[in-house]
């Protein structure tokens, strides 16, 4: 299997503090990372750091075997590549649903204005917004938002896609519309960094998880021996502060 | 008041406007796109331009048109730089007006979100595709109000091109008035012009305005 993913030690502060204090890891093609961790403890800023948003003081980054980080010049050709949907859905305001959708594809990849406005149809209707297309971001739900910004990201054909906390502003009911087509891309072997606190989620759709605090891997493992055996007493604490309980341990206590 | 008089010096009034809204015009095109240029290396933090467009801009403002024409008219001549007067003119224009549209732009652009231009950057788009297609749009529609007033306050200051001996309107009308001393009609004329002019200006502001205004794209923005 190849390596899609590779951090490297990656060290990034913000005037003088210290966010991410040296984190690595590596990302198979094909699987899901779920990056986990207190507020403040530098998870948009390592995705950010993957796809140039921001600039890492040390450390590497590769997608396949390319180096990305550390880049200046063409990094818009390294985010064609690396997907990225934010908390804030960030859709273009101006333009309609179908007009979000081609932007990227035809300016950017220039491709045939046609054949993507089918593609998008198709995916629009696979995520359950047919005949939104016309519709403009205002009129749409937060969480209509927020299929749409992950279709504008799926018809780019990332290698990679970072998802950050894309749930957290939705209102409740809207949370697993969402994370179902999330769910759905993870089964369609989509390479995927995602940042969340829906822990039920990350444990269903994770294939590793990256548990950082204070900038640093406190733990990392498959999701079992994550949500179900962590290993440090940051990581317990931290899941008891979800409350989060998984089914083996709900079993165990019937069990008692 | 005197019709006949006004009657017979229509031409030299239509004369002076087509030289008032000529070089108006050349202003204004040349401030807007000096004033975009301005605007992107500020926003774009491009190194030393910044800088540089800053100064400009703080230059510009604060200190008089007359001033700055007077230094292309008589100063530079002393460097050996001699241009004509329609030459300085358009110069002297566009370096005033270049910073005021820079400002107006400006504060068009810190109106769009900040994460507009990331969500763009994530779906590859280069600089300028984005510039184009998603900050520039969001940002005209909140800069529409400055960008006219700055229009109408440009075509306003070419009044001070006669001191470039060109026949503008405010020329035309105080040669006028020194030869046949016919002050109330020479200024009812010259006033009676600009607003001919600059009323179509302010009613396209005001449709245009309008007109963004109901299209209300703005997520966060009073529709
Ligand atoms: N552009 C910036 N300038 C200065 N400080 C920043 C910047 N971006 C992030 N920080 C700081 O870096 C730290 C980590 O921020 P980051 O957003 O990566 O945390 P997070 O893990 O995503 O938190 P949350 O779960 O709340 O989203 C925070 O203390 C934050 O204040
Ligand atoms: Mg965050």
């Amino acid at each position: 299997m190849q390596t899609m993913l590779k951090v490297e030690n990656v060290v990034k502060s913000f005037d003088g503090t210290g966010v991410l204090k040296g984190v690595s890891f590596t990302l198979d093609e094909g699987k899901v990372i779920v990056i986990v961790g207190p507020s403040g403890c530098g998870k948009s800023t390592l995705l950010r750091c993957i796809n140039g948003l921001e600039q890492v003081d040390s450390g590497k980054i590769y997608l396949k075997d390319e180096l990305i980080s550390g880049r200046t010049r063409d990094m818009h050709l390294v985010r064609q590549k690396v997907g990225m949907v934010f908390q804030s859905y960030d859709l273009f305001p101006h333009m309609n649903v179908m007009q979000n959708l081609l932007l990227g594809p035809t300016k950017a990849l220039r491709k045939n204005g046609e054949e993507v406005r089918r593609e998008a149809l198709a995916m629009l209707r696979r995520v359950g917004l047919e005949g939104k297309e016309n519709a403009l971001p205002r009129t749409l739900s937060g969480g209509q938002k927020q299929r749409v910004a992950l279709v504008r990201a799926m018809l780019m054909h990332p290698e990679l896609l970072l998802l950050d906390e894309i749930t957290a502003a939705l209102d409740p009911e809207m949370v697993s519309e969402v994370l179902n087509v999330v769910i759905d891309l993870a089964r369609d072997g989509m390479t995927m960094a995602i940042v969340t606190h829906e822990m039920r989620f990350a444990e269903a759709v994770a294939d590793q998880v990256l548990f950082l605090e204070d900038g640093m891997a406190a733990e990392s493992g498959p999701p079992e021996q994550f949500f179900h055996h962590p290993q440090t007493e940051r990581a317990r604490r931290f899941l008891r502060s979800f409350s989060y309980e998984s089914k083996n341990s709900r079993k165990e206590k019937q069990d008692e | 008041m005197d019709w006949s008089f006004i009657g017979q010096h229509i031409p030299d009034y239509l004369s002076g406007a087509g030289v008032t809204l000529r070089f108006g015009l050349y202003g204004v095109g040349c401030s807007l796109l000096v004033g975009l240029i301005c605007c992107l290396c500020r926003y774009f933090r491009v190194p030393v331009f910044t800088w540089l467009a800053r100064l400009y801009t703080e230059l510009a403002r604060n200190t008089p048109l007359l001033v700055q024409l007077f230094f292309l008219y008589a100063g530079l001549p002393r460097v050996g730089v001699k241009l004509s007067a329609d030459a300085c003119a358009v110069i002297g224009l566009t370096f005033l007006g270049g910073a005021y549209m820079a400002e107006a732009f400006r504060s068009g652009l810190e109106s769009v979100d900040q994460t507009q231009k990331e969500a763009g950057e994530c779906i590859g788009l280069t600089r300028g595709q984005n510039i184009r297609y998603v900050l520039l749009p969001q940002a005209l529609a909140t800069a529409v109000p400055a960008i006219f007033a700055n229009v109408i306050f440009l075509i306003k200051e070419t009044s001070m091109f006669s001191v470039l001996a060109m026949m503008d309107l405010m020329n035309v009308a105080d040669t006028l008035r020194t030869s046949g001393g016919r002050t109330v009609e020479v200024l009812f004329m010259l006033a009676a012009a600009y607003l001919l002019i600059l009323m179509p200006v302010s009613l396209i502001a005001y449709w245009v305005e309008r007109r963004l205004r109901y299209a209300g794209f703005g997520d966060q923005r009073p529709v």
